[in-house]
This record gives structure tokens, sequence and C-alpha cells, in this order.
């Protein structure tokens, strides 16, 4: 008897569903495990994130402050995958998005009308992001370029562009030596919904219809879909990969740099330290788990954003380090990789029939499973 | 005060200083060039260094045995190469997003044990210099290369040892035979999954080791996120290297040259601020793969899963 992989014709659309559901669960079956090695009851602990990320108004409001960063993100960092572009630089998008908009909070405050200060803050964000990814984009498409480590890199760059400015010219003279700019004035600060809640949801729900719209209704959609799926015949068809790549690309980082202008004007109102927090590399796993779907990204960001949160909970509550979250997110990937060969193939075992074959002279151990 | 930077006593020890950084960047980076070579990219290697990192630092301490620091972050890094060969190889998983998994599981992973084992930033009296009789008396010269600490020779002794081992051995042809054409490989008897496997537990295990380096022999502390993008640096020397290991050692004495400029512009107070200085590596490692992308083609089968027919 022997394993065979084979392709299937279509995606399976119930392994599609189930596989970040087992995912999930198993994750939380291995942080289990890790928790007890540390000492702590799974049980407890998994409970205490759950009421502290659920539990309340309140505690929902914070899960949703962190998932508004990784719902923009995700659905931008979907964008890139989409076209197997491996954009990991959301992070750095982010980060320069916030800079970009505390730049217009701070110094176009009394230049432009008061009415206009909040989104030129947002539009200048949206803009650095987008430049940001456009840098590997144009990399890629016209010197080929390997796209994955050039975004990566300039996560590092733009990170320390930001400690930068806030440690350095554009620290608050008042701030007590705080790392951090002076707050923004009220008219560049985005509307919360409730508690920290901003507006960055309804952002992120608008953007996440639109992107649907753009990929299933529209001409330029089902182009950058082609070239997702089959380079060879979108280069037939007479596509322009290079633009529609980097266009693509201006797309999902401007999305990154909209999620880093909420986050400065609508939770910190000011630039400050701790903009990154990891959001543009949780979006990657966001992006994946929720198979590229542009509401499912809302979804599983909900999700991310509980773990996070979840994981400031435990530090507080049962003096457990809060990068617990960080090891569950990274964990929860790994199922769902394992989980994305049995969307794409199917496992059959064939039995072998001894009449047409003749057994070799010496079994060759481990030959039997090829993989 | 860009001169204060050129006299002889700090062009020394930017040179000394640059031997000894490169020593990270060796090990990660042999240890990758193996696995693209055999056509996996493993982006995991951040990752892997940091556990390898943290255990070779709480082994040290807690037994006051360098050695078994050492031994302890091999094994730790075989552990992850392991895992990132399995899901890769066997389970076929884009290797790309897979390495983001253990960049972010290792970046956790360390940190939740340094809290919880270490709880504070503590040092560890690392690898000592050691200095190679006759040869560290060469003045200048003997200073700068032959007086270095063990992990360091191990690195420099590491370039021709990968180099002989894939030019001039049966299973160096493998590794490169299943990196470019594995159905070939396939059809000729060579096992592509088993030479796969190989290549990415041996480029975990010298990621642990590139991550004792820095918290064993160079550093000797361990911290939240230690490496900071070196692992992720490494990996694009690979690619400027041009899949040999000569290149990854030019690439890599290249790289922390500049780190160790940029080390000392900090301590000499030259009015460059200092995130510029740190975002020299990055921004150059930007520019390097530009320069390589024009230069030399990367393995035919890299990133690629190999799957049988039938």
């Amino acid at each position: 008897m022997r394993i065979v992989f084979e392709k299937r014709q279509s995606i399976s659309r119930q392994a599609l569903i189930l596989v970040p559901v087992i995912s999930f669960l198993v994750s939380l079956l291995l942080g289990a495990i890790l928790l007890l090695i540390s000492g702590a009851n799974p049980l407890t602990t998994y409970a205490a994130m759950a009421r502290g990320t659920f539990g309340s108004v309140y505690s929902l409001s914070e899960t949703l402050v962190k998932a508004i960063p990784l719902m923009l993100t995700g659905l931008g960092v979907s964008i890139a995958f989409r076209m197997q572009f491996w954009n990991i630089g959301a992070e750095g998008q982010l980060v320069l998005g916030g800079v970009a908009a505390a730049w217009a909070a701070l110094f176009l405050n009394g230049v432009i009308p008061d009415a206009l200060l909040l989104p030129v803050a947002i539009l200048v964000g949206m803009l650095a992001g987008a430049f940001w990814a456009g840098v590997p984009a144009g990399l890629k498409a016209y010197l080929g370029v390997d796209e994955t480590l050039t975004s990566l890199m300039l996560n590092y760059v733009a990170i320390l562009l930001a400690s930068h400015l806030y440690y350095g010219p554009w620290r608050d003279p008042q701030g007590y030596g705080f790392p951090g700019t002076a707050q923004f004035p009220a008219a560049a600060w985005l509307p919360r919904l409730w508690g920290r809640a901003h507006w960055g949801l309804i952002f992120a729900v608008i953007a996440a219809a639109l992107l649907w719209f753009i990929l299933n209704r529209t001409r330029w959609g089902f182009e950058l879909k082609i070239i997702g799926e089959n380079k060879t015949a979108a280069h037939y068809l007479g596509i322009n990969i290079a633009r529609n790549v980097l266009l693509a690309l201006l797309l999902s980082g401007a999305l990154s740099g909209l999620a880093g202008a909420c986050e400065v004007t609508g939770i910190s109102r000011r630039l400050q330290q701790g903009l990154s927090i990891g959001y543009g590399y949780t979006a990657i796993i966001v992006a994946w788990m929720a198979q590229l779907n542009s509401f499912a990204v809302l979804f599983v960001a909900v999700l991310m954003g509980a773990l996070l949160v979840g994981g400031d909970q435990v530090q507080m509550m049962m003096r457990l380090p809060a990068s617990m979250g960080l090891v569950l997110q990274g964990m929860i990937l790994f199922p769902m990789l394992a989980g994305s060969l049995f969307t794409e193939y199917r496992l059959r075992l064939i039995r072998r029939e001894p009449a047409t074959e003749t057994p070799p002279a010496t079994p060759v151990p481990g030959a039997e499973v090829q993989s | 005060m860009i001169s204060e930077l050129f006299t002889a006593q700090v062009l020394l020890g930017i040179l000394t200083s640059g031997i000894r950084l490169a020593t990270p960047y060796l090990y990660a980076g042999i240890g990758e060039t193996f696995g693209q070579r055999s056509g996996v990219l493993n982006l995991g290697v951040e990752g892997q260094m940091l556990v390898g990192a943290f255990a070779a630092f709480y082994v040290a301490r807690k037994t006051g045995n360098l050695w078994l620091g050492v031994l302890a972050a091999l094994l730790v890094g075989a552990l992850m190469g392991l895992a990132m060969a399995f899901i890769s190889i066997t389970l076929r998983a884009k290797q790309g997003i897979s390495g983001i998994g253990f960049f972010l599981f290792g970046l956790g992973l360390s940190d939740l044990l340094f809290q919880t084992l270490l709880g504070s930033v503590q040092t560890v009296s690392g690898f000592r210099p050691l200095a190679i009789p006759l040869l560290s008396k060469i003045p200048v010269l003997g200073e700068v290369f032959f007086n270095q600490n063990l992990l360091v020779y191990g690195a420099y002794l590491l370039v021709p040892i990968a180099a002989f081992v894939m030019d001039k051995t049966t299973f160096g042809l493998k590794v490169r035979a299943v990196g470019e054409n594995p159905e070939a490989a396939d059809s000729l008897g060579v096992n592509v999954s088993l030479v796969r496997y190989i290549t990415v537990t041996l480029g975990g295990m010298l990621s642990g080791l590139a991550g004792a380096s820095l918290s064993i022999a160079l550093l000797n502390v361990f911290q939240q996120n230690l490496t900071s993008g070196l692992g992720f640096i490494a990996v694009a020397l690979v690619y400027f290297g041009g899949w040999r290991p000569w290149g990854v050692l030019a690439g890599a004495l290249l790289f922390s040259m500049v780190n160790a400029l940029q080390l000392w512009v900090q301590v000499l107070g030259l009015p460059i601020p200092s995130e510029f200085a740190v975002m020299m590596p990055y921004v150059l490692t930007i520019v390097a793969l530009v320069v390589a992308v024009q230069r030399v083609r990367p393995p035919t089968a890299l990133t690629k899963p190999f799957i049988r027919e039938g």
C-alpha cells in the first residue's frame, strides 16, 4: 500500500472552513502544553483570556483596538498575497503611515483649515504607506529583486526613522523626556465609537467591501486574479504584469498606512514609542487564516486581536509574560499551513496489486511512502 | 569630524570588531546556503537564532559550561530546523509564510522563556579571546585576526569546509542537483526529500549556533529580540553571495564592517543620529539584493515543493 497526494480539481470548500477552525483549536492545545510547562493552569488561563477579551463592552472595545490595525494591514497583505507578492513589510508601511499622519497633524495645524486637518493627516498616512510598499514593488516589477527581503528590511528602516523623530527633532519639549511628540491638536483626533474603539473600524469594513468589489466585480480585479494564478496566461492575455503588481502594492501599502494613521490619530494622539508592536507580522497570519478573503479577514483580525489582548490579560492577572500571545499566534500558523495541504490535495491510499507488479528482490525501507 | 574616524587606531578597532561581528552572519548564512541550494528557502533563521541564543545563554549560565550552551543551541536549532523541514517539505507549505511563522514563534518563545526563567537582563562570562601562538604576535594583523574567541575561529573555518562539501563531495552534488532539477535527481535515485531534510535541519543547527555566538561569545547577554533582523540579513547574504560559501564570506565581512563602523560612529559621538547609523545594514541589504539580482541566478527549484508524479 502506498500513500499518494493527488491535486484536487477544485479547492475543497469544506476544507476551506474546517482548516482554519481546526488550526485554531490545535494551537490552543499546543498552547495548553506550553502553559502547563510554565506552571499555569491552561483552563483558568484561557478563561481569563476569554473574559478579558469578550467579557464586557469595555474589553470588547479593547479587543477591537487591536483588531482594527490587524484588519487594515490584513486586507493590505491579502491583496499582495493574491498576486503571489510576498509583502512582509506591512509593519514598516504602518509605521511610516503613522509618521506621515503625525507630520500632518503637527506641522499643518494652522496652515490648513481645521476641518481638513484629520482628512489630510489620514490621506498623507496612506500615501506614505503606499510609497513604502511601492519601493519593493517597483524593485520586483522592474528589476526582479526578491520582494520578501526588501519589504522586510524596510520595516527596520521605518521603525528606526520613527524612533529618531520622537526621540529627536519631533520630541515634545514639555514631555519630561518622554519619547514622543506633543499631543496632536483636537482637530486631528480620529473620533471614537466607544471605549477606545475608533472610526478605523468603519474604514476597515468599507475597505473590505471595496476590496471584495474590486476583486470580484471589476476588470482590474479580474486581471489581478489572473496574474496571481497564472503569470504566463496573464502575459499572453496582454496584461501588463509589472504595472498591475505596482498598483496593487500601492493599494496594499495604502491600507497599512491607513492603519498607522488611525493608530496615531485615534489611539495615542501623538507619535510615540510602541506604534509598532508587530501588527504587520500578525497581519500575515490574519491574511493566511482568512484564505485571503476580505470579509474573513475582518473576523480573523478580531480573533487575533483577542489573542493579543488576552496575552496582556494573562500578564496582568496571572503574571505570565505577554509574549504568550505571540507564541500562540506563531503556533496557529503551523497547523494552518499543514492544513492547506488538504485543501489543495487529496490523500489517497493505493493498494498494490500483486499480479501486475513483481515485488522487488530486496525490500527498500521507506521507499513506499514518498513525500 | 569625519577625519576622526580614520585614525589608525579606530580603523584597527573597526577591523577587529568587524571580523568578530561576521561570526553570526557566517554560521547562519552558510547554513541557509545549503538549504537554498537544495531548493528550500528558510525564512525562519531569525526565530531559530533567537531560540538558539536563549538556549545557549540559559544553559551556559546555569551549568557554567559554555560548551553545554553550544550543544543546547545546536539541539534546539536542529529541532526547529526539523520542524521547518516537515512543514515545507512534507506538508509543502508556502516557504516564505512558514518562515515568518517560525520567526514569530521564535521571537515569542525566546521571550517567554526569558521572562519566566530569568526575568531580567543578566550577563554571562562568555568565550574568551584565545591568542593563537606565533600568529597572534604578527604586528597589527595578529591582533585583528588571531586573537579572537573559538566560536569566531569556528565560523571562518566553516567556510572552506562548506565550500568543499558543496563542490567536491557526492553529498554536495546531490544538494545542488535537488535544488536545480529535483525531477532529474529523483529519477537518478536521489531521495529528494531526504536531502532537503538534511540541509534544512543542518541550517537550523547552524542558525542556533549563530544565536549562541551572539549570546555567549560576542555580546554575552540575552534580551528580547536580541538578533533584531540579523537572521533576515543572513538570508539576504546568501542571495548576495551568489549561493556560494565564499560569496557568503565576502558578504558577511562587508556587513560586519558596516556594522562595526556604525558602532564606532556611535562610540565616537559623531554628529550622525544613532538611528541612521543603525539603519545602514538594512539599507545596505536592499542595495546588495539589487546588485545581486543583476549578477547571479538563484537555484531553479528554490521555494518550489517537489511533488512526485503518480
